[in-house]
């Protein structure tokens, strides 16, 4: 089967009067229908800006995408034209965003703006389109779907709102889904809601789901893949299972290993005393990347190698990849 | 904060165009207050022939400067017309002035406002030195030069009082649509696939009406000032048809001791039209806006 999206080479700079800012280096990705595939790491690792590249969202200028290509179903976003571009989004690939209290205009009843886009995108009559809008919002397990099309944001909670994010996102039924930490500034119970929500709608529809987070539950939760990336680089993609149970690059190690675990404290598999790790130090600044290994400073088995050129990133084994000279 | 909590939303809600002016009527006294005061003066003034009780052209010798009485009931003016006659007829040239002035210089002001601040870039910037070039004049100097460069008339005085207005409300609508244009919504209505104009105007635009509302509305006390001091310098709108601001600055200076019914009685029109638009303008922003509902 071939991937729905396939991203590949991609880079994504910004220019800036500190220079040059490589937020996004040669990242590649595929995603097949279907599946998800997480992008972790921490605050300014490029996760969210990879998304924005998918989407063609950068800022432009000072932002630039530079090279490579992204495909969703053969055909290159990168080539498109703007208006082209615009028919892509939201028909074949959509965006939920982080914030579900902002995310939505205050001023408009929520099923205008899902009506809105579906007349955009179907080109479907007035009438046919609110119809869809309801039936989105059916979907999504809003009760009352009917009345609470008619309301506007602020007479939402942010779980609600979000459900009603996910059902615009989806509304025309596009191929590819970026969700872009959609749980982040939702509370535990509902994240866990959204989350099999999402899930249960990309069974339904076949959506390739490409999940940006730094919350290592969700990926373990949701995700068929993972890829780790770390100061605008991909530092290591493998499926959850591999990833979870070996990691190979020092970074995720460092990540998983700083997940604090019920019980711990209580000194049920660690002695009592053991504190919480951390990865020591900062993330470098991505307009004074070191020369090397970007995760060189901050690593205790960095030698003079990783400190000077930048490991590859291979197959180190079987469907499992990193850019480690140490891996 | 949402409806479900009170008992009285669990019927039906019926969304009638009807019901959401009684609803918001009841909501907000001041501005039904408000709008008849305006209702009364727009009633007025498209009646004016009608409601007037003399014609306000006649003179008559022995009525001049005639106190408040029977037969004019606010008085007479130095040539004997009748005040409350003018005032009625007034209101034609003063709220076509006013209400004029404001649509056409809020109207151009915003389309100019939201380019600017969404566009941005070179295109901005040129236009705000200009901006700044036309808020370095006073206004009134400016409408000065406007009518007597387009020469007295009606049209000409609402044109010349409007383009003056352009230059702040620009400046407010640009400001706001610099921060609305950074909105989670904006990005979230380009990942939907819509153009830039359609978000411009779908998505920005209608969060700037609550500022530009306020605005409008104080503005249209000021524009009917401004056509006063117009028609003072024999700029406005040409004799013998009355306006309230020529009234009052014509008797001003001459009559406030001796007849002040000259004075008081346009100064009272123009205050209480600028004070009912100010409460129709306070309550049409929170009646617009969803978020004040509940």
């Amino acid at each position: 089967m071939a991937p729905v999206l396939e991203v590949s080479g991609l880079s994504t700079v910004f220019h800036t009067r500190r220079g040059l800012v490589r937020a996004v280096q040669d990242v590649s990705f595929s995603v097949n229908a279907g599946e998800t595939l997480a992008i972790v790491g921490e605050s300014g690792c490029g996760k969210t800006i990879t998304a924005l590249s998918l989407m063609q969202l950068i800022p432009r200028p000072p932002g630039e995408i530079v090279s490579g290509s992204v495909k969703v179903d053969g055909t290159d976003l990168l080539k498109l034209s703007e208006p082209e571009m615009r028919k892509m989004r939201g028909g074949k690939i959509a965006m939920i965003f982080q914030e579900p209290m902002t995310a939505l205009n205050p001023l408009m009843t929520v099923g205008k703006q899902i009506t809105e886009m579906v007349m955009l995108h179907d080109k479907l009559p007035k009438s046919a389109a609110r119809t869809r809008a309801v039936e989105m919002l059916h979907h999504v397990r809003i009760p009352e779907p009917e009345r609470r099309a008619k309301e506007y944001p602020h007479q939402m909670s942010g779980g609600m709102r979000q459900r009603a994010m996910i059902a615009m996102a989806l509304a025309c039924k596009p191929k590819v889904l970026v969700a872009d930490e959609p749980t982040t500034a939702l509370d535990v119970t509902i994240q866990a809601q959204i989350l099999d929500l999402i899930g249960d709608l990309q069974r339904e529809f076949g959506t390739a789901v490409v999940l940006i987070t730094h919350d290592l539950g969700v990926v373990a939760e949701t995700a068929n893949r993972v890829v780790v990336m770390y100061a605008g680089r991909k530092v290591e993609e493998a499926s959850v299972t591999d990833l979870f149970a070996n990691p190979l690059h020092p970074y995720p190690r460092g990540l998983l290993g700083s997940i604090p675990r019920v019980g711990s404290a209580r000194g049920l598999d660690v002695s009592p005393d053991e504190r919480l790790r951390e990865i020591s130090g900062m993330v470098p600044a991505l307009n004074d990347l070191p020369p090397g290994c970007a995760f060189a400073p901050r690593c205790s088995q960095a030698d003079a190698r990783c400190h000077a050129q930048v490991p590859p990133f291979e197959m180190k084994q079987n469907d499992h990849f990193a850019a480690c000279w140490q891996a | 904060m949402s409806t479900s909590a009170l008992p009285a939303a669990s019927g039906p809600v019926t969304h009638s165009f009807m019901n959401n002016v009684w609803y918001n009527a009841r909501r907000y006294p001041l501005g039904v207050a408000g709008a008849i005061i305006m209702i009364v003066f727009v009633f007025a003034a498209l009646f004016a022939s009608t409601v007037a009780p003399l014609d306000p052209f006649s003179t008559n010798a022995k009525a001049s400067l005639a106190p408040p009485g029977a037969t004019h009931f606010m008085g007479a003016d130095m040539m004997g017309r009748d005040v409350l006659s003018r005032l009625i007829h007034g209101a034609r040239v003063s709220l076509a002035v006013a209400l004029g002035a404001t649509f056409i210089g809020s109207g151009f002001g915003a389309a100019i406002g939201l380019a600017c601040g969404y566009i941005g870039g070179w295109f901005d910037l040129l236009v705000q030195r200009v901006t700044e070039v036309m808020q370095a004049l006073p206004l009134l100097v400016m409408a000065l030069v406007i009518t007597a460069s387009l020469g007295p008339s009606l049209q000409n005085t609402i044109i010349a009082i409007a383009i003056p207005l352009i230059p702040t409300v620009s400046r407010v609508i640009r400001s706001n649509v610099l921060s609305l244009r950074e909105m989670p919504y904006v990005e979230a209505a380009k990942a939907t696939g819509m153009s830039e104009w359609r978000v411009a105007i779908v998505h920005v635009l209608p969060n700037t009406l609550a500022p530009l509302i306020v605005l409008a509305t104080a503005q249209l006390g000021s524009t009917i000032l401004t056509e006063a001091s117009l028609s003072f310098l024999g700029l406005g709108v040409p004799e013998p048809y009355p306006s309230w601001g020529r009234m009052l600055s014509e008797s001003a200076a001459e009559y406030v001791r001796t007849a002040p019914w000259l004075v008081i009685y346009p100064g009272l029109a123009i205050s209480l039209v600028v004070f009912g638009s100010n409460l129709l303008g306070d309550a049409l922003r929170d009646a617009l806006d969803p978020r004040q509902r509940d």
